[in-house]
């Protein structure tokens, strides 16, 4: 069974083509490309990402102008009925932005553009996403971000531990983020937003090959081995 | 008319920028500041006709991010 995946293009995103390229050769399949302004999503898709970028070039706040374009109401039913999204920076902020999670990602505490790798702990080892890791791992992943400064108010934070909603957590301090949170999940547990970058680090010649296993794990998730 | 929309982070929300901004004006050699926190203003040319539900709509859902931003809003008299 191939597996039908959907990379979403927004004006100013610039890590479609690499996401898009992680899902084929993970899974084989080339992934639908769709631009912002389609209303609607093909039929029947296993997997939607949202990929990283400056989508509308920040205007207003990251990620606003793109959780309001035409394709993210498609995007929001979709989530509903089950079908897994997942959002890596510029896309986690959009489903900040869009309610499809909680809380707020605001400037970097130190202010500057960070973009290095960074080690991050492996909280959450019962998602569709992170089924290939193992619980406390502890793995190298880029960033590159201006605004990853994760922001929620303590009762919200509270709630999102306790309810093993920390996908993963940087293992220092990156960004001022609460809690060092680095991605958290929906209540569902079938959206997926993080700061750093797996798609970029899918194979040897990347330089790492920490991102695989959360590609792999989706896609055995959802179409079998 | 114009209705001007003033968004500030709320209180507890950290903020970077002030924070440079205030680190700034101690470089002028001033050092009568406590604290900065910088905001932003959006002005919108509107007709008379425009609704206080419609301005709280924009204001609520698009202009700002209510997980940390408060707004105002203000109508400009001509």
């Amino acid at each position: 069974m191939s597996f039908r995946s959907a990379v979403i293009t927004f004006p100013g995103s610039n890590c479609d083509r690499d996401m898009a390229d992680a899902l084929e050769k993970v899974s084989g399949t080339a992934p639908h490309r769709v631009w912002h302004g389609d209303a609607a999503l093909p039929d029947g898709l296993d997997f939607i990402a949202l990929p990283g970028g400056f989508s509308y070039g920040d205007y207003l706040r990251s990620g606003a102008m793109a959780a309001r374009s035409p394709i993210m109401q498609a995007v929001i039913a979709a989530a509903g009925k089950g079908v897994p999204v997942l959002g890596v920076c510029n896309g986690f902020q959009v489903l900040t932005e869009a309610g499809l999670l909680p809380g707020a990602l605001m400037r970097n505490a130190g202010i500057r553009f960070v973009c290095r790798e960074v080690k991050l702990k492996v909280e959450n080892t019962q998602s569709l996403f992170t089924a290939g890791y193992s619980a406390g791992q502890e793995i190298t992943i880029p960033v590159a971000h201006h605004d990853g400064n994760y922001f929620a108010d303590a009762e919200a934070l509270d709630r999102l531990e306790g309810e093993g909603r920390v996908a993963f957590r940087y293992a220092e301090p990156v960004n001022g983020s609460a809690r060092d949170i680095a991605g958290v999940l929906n209540a569902a547990g079938n959206v997926l937003g993080m700061m750093p970058h797996p798609e970029r680090v899918i194979e040897p010649a990347h330089g790492g090959t920490d991102g695989r296993a959360l590609f792999e794990s989706a896609v055995r998730g959802l179409v079998g081995a | 008319m114009k209705v001007r929309v003033f968004v500030s982070l709320k209180n507890g929300v950290l903020d970077p920028q002030g924070r440079a901004i205030h680190h700034a004006i101690e470089g002028l050699g001033i050092h009568s500041v406590q604290d900065v926190r910088a905001g932003k203003m959006i002005e919108l040319e509107v007709d008379a006709s425009v609704t206080d539900a419609q301005l709280e709509e924009m204001a609520a859902k698009l202009l700002t991010n209510t997980v940390i931003e408060n707004y105002r809003i203000e109508r400009v008299q001509p």
